[in-house]
């Protein structure tokens, strides 16, 4: 056998004992430069981006690496809120805030046909999300002809978005074709797009939820209280505890709201959004309590209980 | 325009662990899954909730009579499985106490070569799977040469199924031996060798009881210790990709980029490429104030003193030290696409922040990925690794990927599809006058040639590297 092709293969440089010892970057440093240079590259390859705000801790942490990304200049881009109507109204007062503390122009948009149908969780199951996110998504991107849409989504939420691209195309009907997604090497991300075709950027590929409670911490990120336990009204529904956050709320035969304390580890509509029972009213504390073994937090999302492939079944349709 | 507080680094997200990435490479049936779902287990990554699905999915489909498998734990989806995307590369994240690490885990088979390949470019660290009782195999032989090529220097030789060997020494020693004289025939010279076995957690999180003939580390203490490649990174001079012009108002010009390597100062001096125009480093602008140095890693925003051109594809690099630019280059190429290469067709190539047109204009060889065998090659399909000249429209700022694999890793991408369709390593430039550095002096041609009454003329300053030329 020969190895002539030994002098072909690169090596990287080595680093000396020197060099060992020297002061490296920490994990959130570096979490936060790979997440700014993908900010910076798909705004320097695309025409229109936007970035999907939901207002919860993922967007949080987003918003938070965009002002810095582009410091001094803003974001050139605006927020965009697809919203259902239904969140909790903690986080249209975050909505306002945030947008407003870094300059941001913020789009709203709401599908006007969920909202003439008067669509709403408690009647129409699983065509609430279809409505209200999926197709107001769609609609929102192409009434604006966005191109690139950065969304906060991490590849630890679930098994099945381990594959999930860092820049993720999407076809001129917002569809995700598994065998169009590119292979991602180095920091060389392919923004290239045909005619139509968009872009769904995932900043955060790399970060844990872990991650996020640290950055935020470490950073003094604004969050919606909700994340934070305190006495709140609750009923117990199909196993999972839903806040009354207002009277819409339709209560089922024998449930009496109860105040319980209670945080959220994700936000989303607040009839869907189930909470955990928690002491934790500080950071550090849902830090420490996220150390000592629990659930995933996607447990809380009604959402992914519909169907076991529900993830992957929603992206193919549009949702983000 | 913010207060001009300097920061060495920000204080407040630096106290926290360092971050490893690194690859898993085995055969099918080696336990990889096994391995990386027991390094989740016993990491505390596996949540009640997750735990509780295990349980039923191992009773319901496990392998193992009942008990845990945690290969279920990172197995891809039904759905997927179906779909058969299961030709791509997964990406896991579990952490220690000193470390957080992320695994690129690369499950194909057929699409093992192009798999392998995307997972390994970004990691630090290859861990290499060998099931005890067979030992090393061709796809050992396989996975050594891809991690060589993409340039990884640190190996992981995890032997594994240690338990099936009851736990023998000479097992270990006969492969480790073995793979030994191998791996220094290709040239990785940097191999740990552990003898575990991830079903019953030997040498995995903490030492084996059962295995008190090895002396070494388990596999997540050497893992917890071993070197970042930004360390290496930081001992070589500064280069900084422009990826973004800042240019809130008229008064401000900032650069955005990542540092590739090397540390900048205020007052530093630098030089462009191409341009090969010269500045000085006014000011490092972060949101969270100037620094006073910036270190290989960082995404930052610069200055210059001077005011000179300087947009997205350009490098800032040290001006004791710069960067050369080239349109011709020797590189090592993986082809990534159903559709073969095609020398002589244009492709776009992306490399650091620019995009320029590229076409192959020699395949030299390819590589026979089993035997390492060199053979005589007019294209290169899928999957194929071989050794081309290319082209470029225009010259492009470039080190020599095993300096720098942020500054010599490209990809190539196809003009009408927009498909990502190979990967490429540059070796070396070829054309000489590549290889010189535009002098820019404070004078230009005009003025110079208007005050001396002088007709411009090149000078070729030649002469060894180091000879005092600049
Ligand atoms: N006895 C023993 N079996 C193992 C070990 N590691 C993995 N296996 C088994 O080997 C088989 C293949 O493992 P898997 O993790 O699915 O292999 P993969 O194809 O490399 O992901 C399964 O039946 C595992 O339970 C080990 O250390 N000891």
């Amino acid at each position: 056998m020969t190895f002539a092709s030994v002098d072909i293969m690169p090596r990287r440089a080595a680093p000396s004992a020197a060099e060992d010892s020297a002061p490296m970057l920490s994990h959130l440093e570096r979490l936060e430069a790979e997440s700014i240079h993908i900010l910076r590259e798909v705004v320097a390859e695309t025409e229109r981006p936007v970035m999907l705000y939901s207002i919860g801790k993922d967007s949080g942490v987003l918003l938070h690496l965009a002002v810095k990304a582009f410091y001094p200049a803003k974001p050139p881009f605006p927020l965009l809120h697809v919203d259902t109507t239904w969140k909790f109204k903690a986080m249209y007062a975050m909505r306002e805030h945030a947008a407003a503390a870094h300059g941001f122009e913020l789009i709203v948009h709401k599908n006007p046909d969920a909202l003439a149908r008067g669509i709403n969780p408690f009647d129409h199951g699983s065509l609430h999300t279809d409505l209200w996110k999926t197709v107001g998504l769609k609609q929102a991107l192409d009434a604006h002809r966005f191109d690139a849409a950065f969304g906060g989504a991490r590849r630890d939420e679930e098994k099945s978005r381990a594959k999930e691209r860092v820049v993720s195309v999407r076809s001129p009907t917002h569809g995700w074709d598994p065998k169009a997604q590119r292979p991602e090497l180095w920091k060389l991300y392919n923004t290239r797009r045909g005619p139509g075709e968009t872009l769904r950027v995932f900043p955060l590929s790399n970060w844990t939820e872990l991650d996020i409670w640290q950055y935020i911490q470490a950073e003094a990120i604004p969050i919606v209280p909700l994340y934070l336990a305190a006495e709140r009204p609750v009923v117990e529904r199909d196993g999972a505890l839903i806040m009354v956050d207002d009277e819409r709320m339709r209560l089922r035969e024998g449930e009496t709201p109860r105040l319980r304390k209670v945080r959220f580890r994700t936000l989303g509509c607040y009839p869907l959004t189930g909470a955990i029972e928690s002491n934790a009213e500080t950071i550090a504390a849902i830090i420490a309590e996220m150390r000592a073994s629990t659930t995933s937090e996607r447990q809380g999302r009604a959402i992914d209980h519909d169907q076991s492939a529900s993830m992957e079944k929603k992206k193919r349709e549009g949702y983000f | 325009m913010p207060a001009a507080t300097t920061l060495e680094r920000s204080a407040r997200t630096a106290d926290t662990q360092s971050l490893l990435r690194f690859i898993t490479c085995g055969s099918v049936d080696d336990g990889k899954s096994t391995l990386i779902g027991r390094l989740l287990y016993d990491s505390k990554m596996i949540l009640d909730d997750q735990l509780e699905a295990l349980e039923s999915d191992s009773r319901r489909l496990g392998t193992q009579g009942g008990e845990l498998d945690f290969a279920l734990l990172v197995d891809g989806l039904a759905a997927e499985r179906e779909q058969g995307i299961t030709i791509d590369v997964a990406y896991r994240y579990f952490a220690t106490d000193k470390r957080k690490f992320i695994v690129a885990d690369t499950p194909g088979h057929e699409q093992y070569t192009r798999n392998m390949v995307t997972g390994a470019s970004t990691a630090e660290l290859a861990v290499i799977l060998v099931d005890a009782r067979k030992g090393v195999l061709t796809q050992t032989r396989r996975h050594s040469f891809l991690v060589r090529l993409l340039g990884i220097r640190q190996v992981i030789l995890a032997i594994n199924k240690m338990d099936l060997v009851d736990y023998r020494q000479e097992a270990f020693d006969t492969i480790v031996a073995d793979y030994g004289a191998f791996a220094a025939e290709i040239g990785l010279d940097d191999v740990t060798a552990i003898p575990l076995s991830a079903l019953r957690g030997d040498n995995v999180a903490g030492r084996s009881t059962h295995m008190p003939w090895h002396a070494g580390f388990s596999l997540i203490e050497a893992l917890e210790r071993a070197p970042v490649d930004l360390a290496a990174q930081a001992g070589r001079p500064f280069r900084l990709p422009v990826q973004w012009v800042a240019r809130p108002d008229h008064s401000f010009r900032g650069f955005a980029g990542q540092i590739a390597s090397g540390a900048v100062r205020p007052g530093d001096r630098v030089r462009l490429s191409p341009s090969g125009r010269e500045t000085a480093i006014a000011r490092i602008v972060t949101r969270d104030g100037d620094l006073a140095v910036g270190e290989a890693g960082q995404s930052v925003t610069l200055t210059f003193t001077e005011e000179v051109d300087c947009s997205r594809g350009d490098v800032i690099a040290a001006a004791r030290d710069p960067v050369a630019a080239a349109d011709q280059f020797e590189a090592s190429l993986v082809w990534m696409a159903a559709e073969p290469m095609l020398p002589g067709r244009g492709y776009l190539m992306k490399i650091g922040t620019s995009v320029v047109g590229a076409s192959i204009t020699e395949p030299k060889y390819k590589v026979n990925v089993n035997t390492l065998e060199h053979l005589a090659a007019r294209t290169l399909e899928l999957n194929e690794i071989g050794v081309c000249n290319l082209a470029l429209d225009r010259p492009v700022a470039f080190e020599a990927y095993a300096d720098s694999p942020d500054l010599g890793g490209f990809i190539l991408i196809d003009r009408i599809t927009n498909a990502t369709v190979g990967a490429g390593m540059i070796g070396f430039a070829l054309r000489r006058s590549a290889n010189i550095h535009w002098q820019a002096v404070d004078v230009d041609k005009q003025t110079r040639a208007r005050a001396k009454g002088q007709a411009p003329r090149v000078v070729w300053f030649t002469g060894l590297s180091g000879a005092g030329k600049s």
